[in-house]
């Protein structure tokens, strides 16, 4: 066999490298494009999963924003404090507000043991299209539905699916990004400050009657809340109580009064955060 | 199956202890109620009303006390306002009179004739049928369609309706005709329904403008779009509406409803369905009133046969599974079709193996394989680009696939995400 044609062949691709390689060296000095090494930080420091709470395109996008001064270092919602100090270390800049962590909160307590279902469902199991299905199997018109949508949407893997139906949410793992808050067909889940603990579970405006026949759980707007409060924190409107965050003092004594325990602390209570985590 | 039910001559259904009517049965704004409780009312009085332009009033459908005003279980799981009435079994009628020769000449008082006598498509959408009376200036209808395809199985509401009231269809076609100021009317009909064709055809023979056109039996053939493009060959464009091709398709139900609204003034407050399937014990056309609850209906028919496993408000294919019979019977419904539990599989979707049956059966010749696929993993704009806004929801895709995929429910999902989009960008 002629070696020569080996070699002729190494020299022509060898060659045809070389000049290439060349010329991209050449074009990437032209064409340079200047960067602001801050973005390159901030991207780093940033959570990287592309959650969208901040409202710009992604993590990459707020980085850029972020480094032309035009968004906060506060900006990522999912960040939190912590994040806010690195990204503002970077720029220079001190944070100005230190605001209390929001966590998100299913507002149900009516899982596969509580609200039977009032039809066989066999479909995807979605929970926005099971909610086109007659407006879901759940015999609750308000409740979680149970097909952990929100679980499958958590970028931060915080939601997982426990064995009554209903998701948990981690509040170690939430970062507030609120896309679980979207993605839930029946709208129960909110985002509430993380040093709040009393909640009502319950998003149902049936009446009471029409409550207690579904769900053992539900609220039923009895307000016997609503008396025992002492901080006019707590109202019963469409036969749902609801707590105002801010008159709350968290005494508890509207936990020990509801006759359904719709009302709970968390730490106590069936979506007990500290319970998934394990420190319960 | 279909074809016996066929022969069966339409009856009467008789009047339940309780009628439930649903303030809102159609598209646009729903009703307001017009009665009080316990106020007296009579057959066709009109109990609510609406401002809205795409909206129809409803009708009290017997005479007797209103005994409640309050949110009721509709056919699609939401809780719709609702007039509940008791029947006191004297069905006394409200006075209404028609329209003499002349007066039906008026197209502008016929339209409002038909919208005050609360007429929608009886074919199964509901959409009111003043507001497809009154095309675009731009847009003159040179074609009218009455559709007695009847395509989905087990159901033959339509089927007696043109066997037994075939002359009031022809008077009903002339009206529309006349109201649009349209050259030709036509008279659509599957050749399953042979006798339906032969009593046409004698009647029709002496009208120049009119005919009869067999069709070959093949769902969903009684889609709108379908049907004028296999009547016409004009296909109306992607995301349009008829009128675009200078075409209109109503129901025969519907122009029945039109020539009694016209000639006797008398609302829409009962209609013909057939209560059929493997699952009941005999099978009826019957003349109901709406409100009715469809448990009453199933008594009338002797009850289930065997355990039941499925009913269906509507056809087989394109009809809403019930999950709570109270429901009652809505202007809409051209149906209740039960299966029994041996015959309701529960599904086991797989992934698609590319077969391509879904895009060879699919009348309007998108890729339900490729859209489902796209949906399953949220690429909703990629779905939007493969045209999955021209799905009609006629079923078959999903009936065909071996796979069991649930194609209809994940293109629905789509459509109903599309649409929420587009009014988020509009407003």
């Amino acid at each position: 066999m002629d070696t020569s044609i080996i070699i002729k062949a190494a020299l022509i691709l060898g060659g045809t490298g070389l000049v290439l390689g060349a010329l991209l060296a050449v074009a990437s000095k032209i064409f340079y494009v200047e960067v602001d090494p801050k973005v390159e930080l901030i991207r780093e420091a940033l959570p990287g999963a592309n959650c969208g709470a901040c409202g710009y395109p992604g993590c990459d996008g707020l980085a850029e924003v972020i480094a032309k001064g035009e968004a906060p270092p506060s900006a990522c919602v999912a960040g939190g404090a912590e994040i806010a100090k690195q990204i503002a270390a970077i720029l220079g800049i001190e944070v100005k507000e230190e605001k209390v962590a929001k966590k998100a909160l299913v507002r149900c307590g009516g899982g596969k043991n509580e609200v039977a279902h009032r039809y066989i469902y066999d479909g995807e199991l979605d929970c926005e299209m099971a909610q086109q299905i007659g407006k879901g199997p759940s015999l609750c018109s308000y409740g979680c539905l149970g097909f952990g949508s929100c679980a499958a949407a958590c970028p931060f893997g915080a939601i997982v699916m426990g064995e009554d139906g209903l998701p948990n949410i981690d509040w170690h793992k939430c970062r507030s990004c609120g896309v679980c808050v979207e993605v839930c067909p029946r709208g129960i889940i909110t985002l509430v400050p993380e040093d709040k603990k009393v909640h009502v579970l319950c998003c149902s405006q049936d009446k009471g009657k029409d409550v207690r026949s579904i769900c053992k759980k539900g609220c039923i707007g009895c307000k016997a809340c609503e008396k025992i409060c002492e901080f006019d924190a707590i109202h019963v409107v469409d036969n749902l109580a609801s707590i105002d965050n801010d008159k709350c003092t968290q005494c508890k004594k509207c936990v020990e009064k509801c006759p359904t325990g719709c009302i709970s602390v968390l730490l106590k209570g069936h979506h007990s955060v500290e319970e998934v985590a394990g420190t319960v | 199956m279909k074809k016996e039910l066929g022969k069966k001559p339409i009856e009467e259904a008789s009047l339940p202890d309780e009628i439930v009517i649903p303030l809102s049965q159609n598209l646009g704004s729903p009703c307001k109620p017009l009665v009080e409780i316990k106020q007296r009312v009579l057959v066709g009085q009109k109990i609510g009303d609406s401002d809205g332009f795409v909206s129809a009033p409803v009708h009290s459908s017997v005479s007797g006390e209103v005994v409640a005003i309050e949110p009721r279980l509709s056919f699609s799981g939401d809780k719709v306002l609702s007039v509940i009435i008791a029947p006191d079994g004297n069905q006394e009628t409200s006075s209404f009179s028609g329209f003499s020769e002349s007066e039906a000449k008026d197209a502008d008082k016929v339209r409002v004739a038909i919208r005050e006598a609360g007429i929608v498509g009886l074919g199964g959408a509901a959409f009111p049928s003043h507001v497809k009376l009154s095309p675009p200036k731009d847009k003159p209808i040179t074609d009218v369609i009455v559709n007695g395809c009847e395509c989905e199985p087990y159901i033959a509401g339509d089927h007696r309706n043109i066997l037994e009231n075939a002359e009031i269809i022809i008077d009903g076609l002339k009206i529309i005709m006349r109201v649009l100021g349209a050259e030709r009317g036509y008279i659509a009909i599957e050749t399953n329904k042979i006798d339906a064709i032969h009593h046409m055809n004698n009647l029709v023979s002496s009208e120049g403008n009119m005919r009869v056109v067999p069709l070959s039996v093949k769902y969903p053939q009684g889609a709108e779009k379908q049907l004028i493009q296999v009547i016409l060959d004009k296909e109306v464009p992607s995301g349009g509406i008829p009128c675009e091709v200078s075409a209109l398709v109503h129901n025969v139900g519907t122009t029945i409803a039109i020539s009694k609204a016209v000639r006797e003034g008398k609302p829409l407050f009962e209609r013909v369905l057939s209560v059929a399937g493997p699952g009941i014990k005999e099978s009826k056309n019957l003349k109901v009133k709406i409100g009715t609850p469809v448990n009453h209906l199933i008594e009338e028919c002797g009850g289930f046969k065997g355990e039941p496993g499925k009913v269906i408000l509507g056809g087989p294919m394109t009809g809403f599974a019930l999950f709570d019979l109270s429901v009652p019977i809505v202007k809409g419904t051209s149906g209740v079709v039960v299966f029994p539990r041996e015959m309701t599989i529960a599904s086991n979707p797989r992934a698609c193996i590319r077969c391509g049956r879904c895009v060879q059966v699919c009348p309007v010749r998108i890729m339900p394989n490729f859209i489902g696929q796209y949906i399953e993993v949220g690429m909703i704009d990629r779905a939007e680009d493969a045209d999955v806004m021209d799905c009609i929801e006629c079923g078959l895709c999903g009936y065909v696939c071996p796979a069991q995929r649930p194609l209809i429910q994940l293109i629905r999902h789509a459509k109903a995400k599309i649409i929420a989009d587009r009014k988020k960008g509009g407003s």
